[in-house]
Order: structure tokens, then C-alpha cells, then sequence
């Protein structure tokens, strides 16, 4: 039998009322995969993951999670699934350690002591494991939710927005962990606003837009549709006619998109040659959040291409 | 029973456990607080069933301390752990319906008997009081605290917020448990009233709870049985199927 994918959505929409959340998702994400879903607020992005988890079922369509269908077989995808929500919700009766043994024995898991540990130590918990969760800080909070994902050892982890609101030392111990997670075999699905994570850890993306995925490819094809690099030059005077500066903000900062780098002192030379002192230069990599731009403002043409 | 059913139980007992405070010494005190008042008002005026005053209140305060307290129980906790959100750690793992369903409701009854218990320990001693039948006593408290743990489950899963639960308990079960004989036999009543009383639920459950203590009641307890379970049949239908849609719980 071959391989199932770890996530399969096929053809699912989702209807609150009037408004179209899902219109006809697609997507498979292989086993072992780090995927990254993008979008503007209210593109649908958790709407789906709620669909993946079973806390909202389509108004058509399918999903399954390992093979195993959410709907008919909701308990055996539910075990296959760690989803890391996007709000910041906690049970205020309980310390850290009750809060992740309950997750174990929801889950059927017994005994889980050794493996709460290692998640605990792995997410710079343990001091925190007998706190009550009302008494922790936002960002251990945030830990605990990832915690509480793993408690059953899911090959699929889902983090919706995992680094919302977090501060510079725990998003690197939490992408540390993911990828220590990824390295051991589980598939990573995550979401998130920060595009320079998505450009770093993530291998394929998917942009949604309005419930409709407008984008999705790997990470390499999305960067290379930025077709330049980007100069950016601060100087003194005004420029040749020849050279056409896309932007000007006015700051004496002026950007250009070149190709290949051979094309920059050419640029520069000019400048020189025209009596212009250069005062300062950048040279800006393609991003992804420039795609990203231009995905959204284009929006409805590029998803022909998908 | 899994495991899933078992952690659910154990976490919803902790729940009102740790605040036993709160959720058993208070309704105990309130409980004795009526009996202290009605009794020094009621004692030497009246006799029901030729029961002294006192000892036909006891029992009446007892189950509607079990009522009560289930309800209490598993609306309260339902409506906390939607409104601040952590009721998806339950939706998230693979907690079939029926299992999320006993878990809440045994919780609730377990509550209801701890304060029923406590309530009887403390005011015994206020009046002479014999325990004809027990199990017939304890067959009522189950059935009593499950049946309003059941609605309990009903009201937190329908109300989006805690005034809406608040109306639901002092609009539904408390005319409803007031008015069911616990401080007076309904023959005693009216003939509309009396009549009236015989649609209520809870006026059986503790009618018959109280034919445990004394061996007389206005109904036969197999009568209030009979209701009583009719009663949980159909509200747990109603609330499994509830579940099973997913009504509010799941978009």
C-alpha cells in the first residue's frame, strides 16, 4: 500500500452564512514535509486547520489525516493530529504537569511521565512544571500549548501562528524543537504572519486569499517567481536619465531591481560618471513577502495557475 | 471505560475539587441556613405525613442540595471552559460524544451526593429522622443528580454566556425545584397547584427520595421511579444528540 499523505483536503469548502471561509481547497502535504499556509487575516487559514482538527466540518468535501478520514474515522485522525492553537487558552485549575497528563489521558495515554519530561526540558519548562498555568507569563503559556500538541507523539503537528506574540529567545527554542521534531519524522503544518519564518523553515508553501489557495508551491519556485534583486542606492545630485529608479521614498534612498550582480557596477558607474556621490548601498534579496504582495494584489489571475 | 472517559471524569472532579471551598461548603452552609429558619418558624405549627416539620424538610434539603449541585456542576464547568476557550483540548482528542457525556454528568452527580452527604451529616442531628428504605434514598439521588447534570451538560452547551446560564438556572431550576415539595407535601396545596405539581420532574425525585426516609410519600416511589427514569431516558437522548451534532461545539 502506498505511503498516505500525512495531510489530504480534497475539494473542501466551508460556509458560515453568506460568506465563503473555504471555497474548494485542494492540498496533499507529504510525510515529512514542512509546510507553511500564508495569508492576510480572515483568509481561512485557521478555518481549515479547524477543519483538519474537527472542530468545524465542511459544508462539502473531504479530509483526511494519515489516511484516516476526520469525519468517519475522527478518533484514530485525532490521535495521528497535534494542533497548537492560535489563541492563548489555558485551564486556570491546573499546574503544568496536571494540564499535560490530562492531554495524555484524553488521548489514551498512559504513563507518560518520561515523555512529559522531555517535552518539558525541550521547551525550557521544567522549572515551571508544578506552576499553575493562571501564574505563567504569555509566552509560557505559548509553551505549554505546544506541549500539550506532542503529549500523544503525533507524526502530524499543526501550530497555528506558534510565534505569535513571542519574544526573540523563545522562538528560537521553538523552532529549535520544530525542527528537531521535523528532523524525527513528523510533519509540520504551520501558520504564520512572520514571512521571513516561513522563508526559513518551510519547504512548500500555500497562500490563501478569501478561502481560495491563490499560491502554492516550494519555497525555491515562490522565491525564484521574484524575479530581481533589488539595489538600493542613497545619493548626492540627480541621476542620469538612462537609469530609471523604481522607487523614490523621498529619504534619498532610491531602489532598482537588477538580474544578475554584473549589472551592478554598471549602475554605479553611471551614477559616477553623472556627478552623483553615492553616499550608502544595499542590495536586497528576492523575499518572499514580495511575492506575497503581489499574490494578493493580484489574487483572483494567479489562481489559474494553481 | 477508556481512558479518555476516566481522565475527562477524573479532571471535571478535580475541577470543583479544588475549589471545594466554593462548590461544597457553601451550598452545605446555605443548606443549613434554611433549615435553621424554617424550622424555628415552621417547627411546633406544623406536621406532614405526622412527620415532625424539621424532619420532612431534611430530606427535601438534602436532594435539593444533589440537585442543585449537579447542575451547578457540569454547567458551570462547560460555560468556563468555552468562554475562556479551553474547552478544545477536549474537541482536539479523540473523545467519542458518549464518553464526553458520562464524564460530565457522573462528575455532576458525584458533586450533587458529596453535598447531599454533607448536608444530611450536618443537619441530622436537628431532628429525629429514620431511613426506612436506603436504597431507595440513594436509587433518587443518583437519578435526581443525574437527570439535572444532564440539563446541566444541555444549558452550558447552549449558553454562549454566563447571564444566559444564570437565567436558565433562576427561570427553569429553581421554580423548578422550589416549587417541587421541598418544603411542603403538595397535598397541601391548591388542587390546580397539585396538579401543576405533577409535571414536574423533580417533584418525583424527591417525593420518592423522601419515601427512603419516612416510608410515606404523596406518589408510590415506583410511580416517581418510573418518571424519573423516563425523564433521564430522554434527556440523555436529547443531550447525546446534541453532542453528536456537534451543536455549538463544533462550527
Amino acid at each position: 500500500m502506498a505511503v498516505p499523505d500525512a495531510i489530504h483536503i480534497e475539494q473542501v469548502s466551508k460556509q458560515f452564512g453568506a460568506l465563503k471561509a473555504l471555497d474548494q481547497i485542494t492540498l496533499k502535504i507529504a510525510q515529512g514535509e514542512v509546510f507553511g499556509l500564508l495569508g492576510p487575516n480572515g483568509a481561512g487559514k485557521t478555518t481549515l486547520i479547524s477543519t483538519l482538527a474537527g472542530l468545524a466540518r465542511p459544508s462539502s468535501g473531504r479530509v483526511s489525516v494519515m489516511g484516516f478520514d476526520v469525519q468517519t474515522d475522527y478518533r484514530q485522525a485525532r490521535r495521528q493530529l497535534g494542533v497548537v492553537p492560535q489563541e492563548l487558552v489555558f485551564d486556570p485549575f491546573f499546574t503544568v504537569r496536571e494540564t499535560l497528563r490530562i492531554q495524555s489521558g484524553y488521548f489514551g495515554v498512559k504513563n507518560n511521565n518520561k515523555w512529559i519530561d522531555e517535552i518539558l526540558e525541550n521547551l525550557d519548562l521544567t522549572s515551571k512544571a508544578n506552576a499553575n498555568m493562571r501564574t505563567l507569563s504569555g509566552g509560557m503559556k505559548r509553551r505549554v500549548l505546544v506541549a500539550q500538541a506532542l503529549v500523544h507523539r503525533p507524526p502530524v503537528i499543526v501550530l497555528d501562528e506558534p510565534t505569535a506574540g513571542v519574544d526573540v529567545e523563545l522562538r528560537q527554542t521553538l523552532w529549535r524543537f520544530i525542527r528537531r521534531l521535523n528532523a524525527d519524522g513528523h510533519t509540520i503544518v504551520l501558520t504564520t504572519h512572520y514571512l521571513e519564518e516561513a522563508e526559513n523553515f518551510c519547504q512548500r508553501v500555500a497562500m490563501l486569499k478569501a478561502g481560495r489557495i491563490v499560491l502554492l508551491d516550494t519555497m525555491q519556485n515562490v522565491l525564484r517567481q521574484v524575479s530581481a534583486h533589488t539595489l538600493r542606492v542613497k545619493f548626492d545630485g540627480s541621476p542620469p536619465a538612462s537609469l530609471t529608479f523604481t522607487a523614490d521614498a523621498g529619504d534619498g534612498w532610491y531602489a532598482m531591481p537588477f538580474e544578475q550582480f554584473d549589472q551592478v557596477e554598471p549602475i554605479l558607474l553611471s551614477l559616477r560618471q553623472s556627478g552623483c556621490i553615492v553616499r550608502d548601498v544595499e542590495i536586497g534579496k528576492p523575499e518572499l513577502e514580495d511575492v506575497f504582495i503581489r499574490v494578493m494584489q493580484a489574487g483572483n489571475e494567479a489562481s489559474q495557475a494553481v | 471505560m477508556s481512558g479518555e472517559f476516566s481522565t475527562l471524569f477524573y479532571k471535571e472532579t478535580l475541577r470543583f475539587w479544588k475549589v471545594g471551598f466554593q462548590t461544597v461548603a457553601a451550598p452545605v452552609l446555605t443548606a443549613v441556613l434554611y433549615l435553621l429558619i424554617f424550622s424555628h418558624v415552621l417547627d411546633n405549627h406544623v406536621r406532614i405525613h405526622d412527620v415532625q416539620y424539621t424532619a420532612f424538610l431534611i430530606p427535601g434539603l438534602v436532594m435539593m442540595s444533589v440537585l442543585q449541585n449537579a447542575f451547578a456542576n457540569s454547567s458551570s464547568s462547560l460555560i468556563q471552559s468555552k468562554v475562556t476557550g479551553n474547552i478544545v483540548f477536549v474537541l482536539l482528542a479523540p473523545v467519542s460524544y458518549q464518553n464526553f457525556f458520562l464524564a460530565y454528568v457522573l462528575a455532576a452527580v458525584l458533586r450533587g451526593i458529596l453535598v447531599g452527604f454533607f448536608v444530611l451529616v450536618v443537619t441530622m442531628w436537628f431532628a429525629p429522622l429514620s431511613f426506612v428504605a436506603p436504597w431507595w434514598i440513594l436509587v433518587f439521588a443518583l437519578l435526581g443528580g443525574a437527570v439535572l447534570g444532564s440539563l446541566g451538560v444541555v444549558a452550558g452547551i447552549w449558553a454562549d454566556k454566563f447571564d444566559q446560564l444564570a437565567a436558565f438556572q433562576n427561570f427553569l431550576i429553581m421554580p423548578l425545584t422550589f416549587l417541587s415539595g421541598v418544603f411542603y407535601s403538595i397535598h397541601s396545596l391548591p388542587s390546580f397547584w397539585q396538579g401543576l405539581s405533577h409535571w414536574n420532574p423533580i417533584f418525583y425525585m424527591i417525593d420518592g427520595f423522601r419515601y427512603g426516609f419516612f416510608g410515606v410519600s404523596d406518589v408510590s416511589p415506583w410511580q416517581s421511579l418510573a418518571v424519573g427514569g423516563g425523564a433521564l431516558l430522554v434527556l440523555s437522548a436529547f443531550t447525546l444528540t446534541m453532542l453528536e451534532r456537534g451543536y455549538k461545539l463544533r462550527a
